[in-house]
């Protein structure tokens, strides 16, 4: 049996999704840490609605969700239009493009494990704050987010794993162009297609591998960090 | 203007409160009454934590919420340090941390209070995490964290209640050393009257929402009228003065306001200031000096007044010493018909148990 290794075009596509789920991941976290901490908090209807809105890629099918933005963003989408007179061009197709779709579909993977930890915090705690003189934003940084440590770590890990293994949504909206939009599980798709198994392997069992390690490494710390409770939701 | 004003109108599903004091700037005002009459809301609305319909909260010149103007300050811009019920320490800082965490945030510092953590007995524990203390140890800690930020107002919200009597007998000798250390005034809720006996110097008995009677505690729990009179408890507080000590007999003289009194030997030096606890049920009247009684603590007083309905079995007088200082005495209907006691008389008091107790 020849000894397979990877070709470039494989690093390449690695490398792309490498950066795909470490942009996503930032923008996820930076949308998703206020969103959830409003989420926990609010009393208002508007919450329930919103909770509804991030979980609906939990339950649709990728293309699905991959089809809609393909029309949005398109030409003749309202939001294609816009970004077209803004001198933006068009995104679908482009690595800007990926990252708003991967932003969206992971968002309930980042979103739910955070407002579970936060909303475990409790009144208490803020109340404890600010009787010792820490105002909102201070509370939220030297309080809240050291005591959801469990809660963001899983949160980066679930987020950052699920935009790696993506697949319908990227093929509906970014194709399949070797160094641009061309991820690792559409280059696996590749593989399989071209009877390549070998290499198929190659890049499932390393995809496989990593979610795997990944997981774990977060189980360990989560268990030996104590506090509060380890959150894990599987879905989709 | 000296004091603390705190009016608060508040409706609330399942009550209303309602509630207009006027608290001293100094020493141990205590919130009393039974769980649910609206105390603790009484002390969050004075942290700003919860907000009343209506609310005025000054202390001194400082205006920290006033509804007719609309002022209002949030907690955290409010100079007070709060003591919860629950420790509440942050789990994820030690001792150290905790009590850094309130002092950087304002002009005292990082530095810890040297005085306090001794007079809370907390220097041992600085480096130890929140979970590896004893429930009695994390409200001594929680006591220093909220005195750490060098507040103007201390309030402490039933900070006893979720020890154990143990626990409890623990931390109590800390709170009396507060109690005489400290110049700021704390506001402390409890249902519990032997914290009331020991700690308050102002006392505001509460139920349902509204405040029933205010006033110096020896006035409020000698007074005949107030909720505490009905009760087997009934008892007046004196603080008093370590006179001198019998040690032959193991006995130790007080001076309690120019009442002269003897009790069981207290291992303390002479001028040291005693808080003591007379039971209404521990006083008996007597027409005449009582000779070759057993009795060794035997005043002659004025009968002030007398409460106690005419079907009830037993009546409660209320006692003016010679000094001025007030005495109850719990006696049967029948005693008070024998002796045939009206008010202004002159009688002589029998105090069997004086009970020193801070």
């Amino acid at each position: 049996m020849p000894e397979i290794s990877l070709a470039p075009e494989d690093w390449q596509a690695i490398a792309l999704t490498a950066r795909l789920a470490a942009v996503t991941l930032l923008i996820l976290f930076a949308i998703g840490i206020p969103l959830a901490w409003w989420l926990a908090r609010t009393r208002s209807k508007l919450g329930s609605l919103v909770s509804a809105l991030v979980a609906v890629p939990l339950v649709l099918p990728p293309t699905v969700l991959g089809f809609y933005l393909l029309v949005l963003l398109g030409p003749q989408g309202p939001v294609g239009r816009a970004t077209e007179a803004l001198g933006i061009g068009l995104l679908p197709f482009t690595f800007p493009g990926l990252v708003l779709a991967s932003t969206i579909f992971s968002l309930p993977f980042v979103v739910q494990p955070l407002q579970a930890t936060f909303a475990a915090i409790g009144d208490r705690m803020l109340e404890v704050a600010a009787t010792l003189r820490a105002g909102p934003i201070d509370t939220f940084w030297h309080v809240v987010l050291p005591l959801s440590r469990p809660g963001l770590l899983s949160a980066a890990v679930l987020g950052f794993a699920h935009t790696l293994g993506e697949f319908g949504v990227v093929l509906m909206i970014g194709g399949n162009i070797p160094g641009r939009t061309q991820v690792l599980s559409i280059a696996i798709y590749n593989r399989v297609e071209a009877f390549e198994y070998a290499h198929a392997h190659l890049l499932a069992g390393g995809l496989l591998a990593f979610s795997f390690v990944a997981l774990l490494a977060l189980q360990i710390l989560n268990r030996s960090g104590g506090g509060a409770p380890g959150m894990l939701r599987g879905g989709a | 203007m000296s004091g603390i004003e705190a009016r608060f109108r508040l409706q609330l599903a399942s009550f209303a409160l309602d509630v207009s004091l006027d608290l001293p700037d100094k020493g141990v005002s205590v919130l009393f009454g039974p769980s649910g009459c609206g105390k603790t809301t009484v002390l969050r609305c004075a942290a700003g934590l919860s907000r009343a319909d209506e609310g005025v909260m000054r202390i001194g010149d400082a205006c920290w919420q006033d509804s007719e103007t609309g002022r209002w300050l949030p907690t955290h811009r409010r100079p007070l340090g709060y003591v919860f019920q629950e420790p509440s320490l942050f789990p994820h800082l030690s001792v150290r941390g905790n009590l850094s965490f309130a002092g950087r945030r304002t002009s005292r510092g990082r530095q810890p209070d040297r005085k306090l953590l001794a007079l809370l007995g907390i220097e041992p524990l600085m480096d130890r995490m929140p979970a590896a203390l004893s429930g009695g140890e994390r409200q001594r800690v929680a006591i220093a964290r909220a005195l750490s930020t060098a507040p103007q107002l201390l309030l402490m919200d039933e900070p006893l209640a979720a020890l154990d009597a143990a626990r409890k007998s623990e931390i109590l000798p800390y709170l009396e050393r507060l109690h005489r250390e400290l110049s700021i005034p704390v506001l402390y809720v409890t249902h519990a009257l032997d914290e009331v006996a020991r700690l308050a110097d102002h006392l505001v008995l509460m139920a349902d929402g509204r405040v029933r009677m205010a006033g110096p505690v020896g006035e409020v729990m000698a007074s005949l009228d107030s909720p505490l009179a009905v009760t087997d408890q009934a008892s007046v507080v004196l603080d008093a003065r370590v006179s001198g000590h019998d040690t032959a007999y193991g006995l130790t003289r007080l001076d309690a306001n120019g009442l002269d009194l003897w009790t069981a030997r207290v291992g303390c030096e002479v001028g040291r200031r005693l808080r003591l606890r007379i039971h209404a049920r521990d006083v008996s009247l007597a027409l005449f000096r009582p000779e070759g009684s057993s009795i060794t603590n035997i005043v002659p007083a004025v009968v002030e007044a007398m409460a106690g309905d005419d079907d009830d079995m037993q009546c409660l007088v209320r006692l003016r010493t010679g000094s001025g200082t007030h005495l109850l005495a719990r006696i049967t209907r029948r005693s008070r018909d024998l002796l045939a006691l009206e008010t202004g008389m002159v009688i002589y008091a029998q105090i069997k148990a004086v009970v020193p107790i801070a």
